[in-house]
């Protein structure tokens, strides 16, 4: 314990935005298998859970899901007020999610497709990551977030010391594990150099290839090891679907998308 | 199967997260009954446009972090269908096994820490743990143990990585597979108690009549397989749903409306349809446990469902025993492999909150031209809305807050998805 630690239990918020649930989910997880660390947390505003719902301002909030309309872009601006610590959790909260991909498209296009009349849809024309709009404080990747991550957050914030995440990519994760490296032994386009670890590298333990729900790592050359999987033969269109995948709008994966597909100010090589 | 046919690519609105009720009551009269779902849609029908088959489990997965493999099942069903692909009975065995998982975790999170509460009067699990430590305790075990399927057939418990189209990237590990088995036998007893637990509970009085709606196998309980039946008497193909059943798009709604053709009356699917109408197809621990809870089937008390899908808790451990008893890793590939062609297919599973229906059309290299999906909350919404109607009057004479809460507590019956599923009804009376 530090001499920093909070007297009283943090009150914790908890917050959803366009998302698919499963980071709260894994937020129950963790909660369900560390009961002691849960005691020391007040949970006043995690609508998932309870109706019990305590007014702000809050220690801790965090937030899952990305801005898609006017009135999330007003709300999370009113959440930063509230929260004296903001984190981020999971893919759509950190880079705007699956759902970013509308963001090369024409908006109406999209509503029209589905819904007879759009009129009635509100949405923006683009999914965006949470610190777009306003600072955040931390922010914790992957489509879903992993529990021992979220477990080490929740420690440091009630001890008071900073989190320890690790910045390096899945084949740190692979070379731990033991996994033998599908891009090197069979050949197949793996985002594992480039994409931030985390998950445990379990695609590559499945003999498949990764395809980034963590996002970008640090100092990843996306372009380096795209030029390389083009070399061996994968089809450039293969290529721009895997870097448009669930961190499509992370900054680093955008400008290889737009440079893949020949749309981006990096098109000259 | 692949009779060319044209459709519109509609994107899927997510039904999960918040939403709200508006009533406005005339009298005794009820005017209005709107339960307003006000997620930002997504496009999910829209973003598969344009990707590999290959593909298409990862995405559909992200639509729901409670069910992503009914997502992924059915997806996968619906495409090997339009590519003619046989997977065969190991692949079959797995994939049932590791929906039974995903039951287990769904439904004994939403009866313990979700809907209980609502019973025995508490605002959370949180509040409720501290006077019924077992009963939450016993929950979470019970969803880590869901979880602990899904990882060991799927890799990870939220969005698995080992699905594939033509089977799975990897057969799961002999050992891990077969460790499973003691853990399970405690569950499957454990929800045999639940069963009695919970049926113990105090039910509103209220019988709506309704349609249920529900795959029905030849010789199983409905997860993967079957044809679309219903208490009305509809008997029909997967490839039929169209023609039964349309979605309709209302003002206050970002969910679509489902309803039957050509009756437009609403209808239920989940847990209380598929015990309503495939009862005798339960394992016999499961089946011993639903005769003896004290419900007289079929049932049309929504509130009860909380005992149906207690009873499906212990229906899918009884299952998975049996399955990860049996299972032996097979000598052939994990995955049947495919080569591309034009064609369309579409499939329908049992999603933890009932039945869950796709359709794609593929282009001939490979890449998904079109696709729809009707998932469960969508399909018993309109079902809800009708429920509120005949149960409203009930509730009246209470106070605001207390009417509020039985009607939280019919919709959470339907356990409409997970943040829905809790403190998610402004409610507006309007008298």
């Amino acid at each position: 314990m530090t001499t920093h630690a909070p007297r009283t239990r943090p009150r914790v918020a908890v917050y959803k935005f366009a998302s698919c649930d499963g980071c709260q989910l894994q937020f129950l997880a963790a909660i369900g298998h560390h009961a002691e660390l849960v005691s020391k947390i007040d949970f006043v505003h995690f609508l998932e859970a309870s109706r019990k719902v305590e007014p702000g301002p809050y220690d801790i909030g965090f937030v899952e899901g990305s801005v898609t309309t006017a009135h999330d872009a007003e709300r999370i601006r009113e959440i930063r007020k509230q929260c004296r610590v903001l984190v981020t959790i999971g893919a759509c909260a950190t880079s705007g999610g699956i759902q970013a991909l509308r963001n090369w498209g024409r908006i109406d296009d999209f509503v029209a497709a589905v819904y007879a009349t759009p009129a009635f849809i509100e949405t923006l024309a683009t999914s965006t990551a949470i610190a777009e709009h306003v600072p955040v404080d931390f922010e914790l990747r992957g489509c879903p977030i992993d529990t021992g991550q979220l477990v080490e957050i929740l420690t440091a914030l009630v001890v008071g010391r900073k989190p320890r995440v690790p910045a390096t990519s899945v084949c740190a994760e692979c070379k731990a594990n033991g996994t033998v490296c599908v891009a090197v032994a069979r050949g197949i386009p793996c985002l594992g150099p480039v994409t931030q670890a985390g998950c445990r590298a379990i695609c590559p333990a499945h003999g498949r290839g990764c395809y980034g729900c963590f996002g970008p790592s640090d100092t990843a050359n996306l372009v380096s090891l795209n030029l390389h999987y083009e070399a061996g033969g994968t089809p450039r269109s293969e290529l721009i679907r895997l870097v448009h995948g669930i961190n499509a709008w992370s900054p680093e994966f955008r400008a290889e998308g737009d440079r893949l597909a020949g749309t981006g100010e990096d098109d000259r090589r | 199967m692949s009779t060319p046919r044209t459709f519109i690519v509609k994107s899927l609105a997510r039904v999960e997260g918040e939403g709200a009720l508006r009533v406005r009551v005339d009298g005794d009269r009820v005017e209005i009954a709107e339960f307003n779902i006000y997620e930002p849609p997504r496009f999910f029908e829209k973003l598969l446009v344009g990707r590999a088959i290959d593909e298409v489990p990862d995405l559909v997965a992200r639509i729901c972090g409670i069910c992503p493999v009914a997502y992924q099942m059915t997806a996968c069903r619906a495409i090997e269908g339009a590519l003619c692909i046989e997977t065969g009975p190991a692949i079959g065995s797995l994939r049932r096994l590791l929906y039974c998982g995903e039951w287990i975790q769904s439904h004994a999170l939403h009866v313990h820490l979700l809907h209980a509460p609502d019973f025995l009067g508490y605002e959370s699990g949180f509040t409720m743990a501290v006077d019924h430590p077992q009963l939450v305790a016993a929950g979470f075990r019970m969803k880590g143990l869901g979880n602990r399927i899904m990882e060991v057939i799927g890799g990870r418990a939220v969005h698995p990585v080992n699905v594939a189209i033509g089977g799975f990237y990897a057969w799961p590990d002999e050992v891990a597979v077969g460790d499973l088995v003691p853990d399970l036998e405690w569950g499957l007893s454990a929800a045999l108690e639940l069963v009695e637990q919970v049926s113990r509970f105090d039910f509103p009085s209220f019988e709506p009549r309704q349609e249920f709606v529900c795959l029905r196998a030849p010789d199983e309980y409905p997860f993967n397989d079957g044809r679309i039946i219903s208490s009305d008497g509809l008997d029909i193909t997967v490839d039929d749903y169209p023609d039964h059943f349309e979605e309709r798009q209302v003002s206050w709604s970002t969910a679509l409306h489902s309803l039957r053709i050509p009756s437009g009356r609403p209808y239920a699917v989940g847990p209380l349809a598929r015990l309503n109408l495939c009862r005798d197809q339960l394992p016999p621990r499961a089946a011993a446990a639903a005769a003896r809870c004290g419900l007289d089937w079929p049932v049309h008390n929504p509130f009860q469902t909380i005992i149906a899908r207690s009873i499906e808790i212990a229906a899918a451990f009884e299952e998975a025993l049996r399955l990860a008893r049996e299972w032996t890793r097979p000598t052939h590939p994990p995955r049947v492999s495919h080569s591309p062609r034009e064609a369309e297919g579409c499939h329908a599973t049992e999603a933890p909150r009932g039945l869950l229906w796709q359709r794609y059309a593929l282009d001939g290299k490979g890449l998904v031209s079109g696709a729809a999906i009707v998932p469960p909350t969508s399909q018993n919404q309109a079902r809800i809305e009708a429920d509120l109607r005949a149960f409203l009057p009930q509730v009246l004479p209470l106070d605001d807050s207390e009417a509020t809460l039985r009607c939280e507590q019919l919709i959470r019956s339907y356990d409409p998805c997970i943040s829905c599923a809790t403190h998610f009804l402004k409610l507006t009376v309007e008298r």
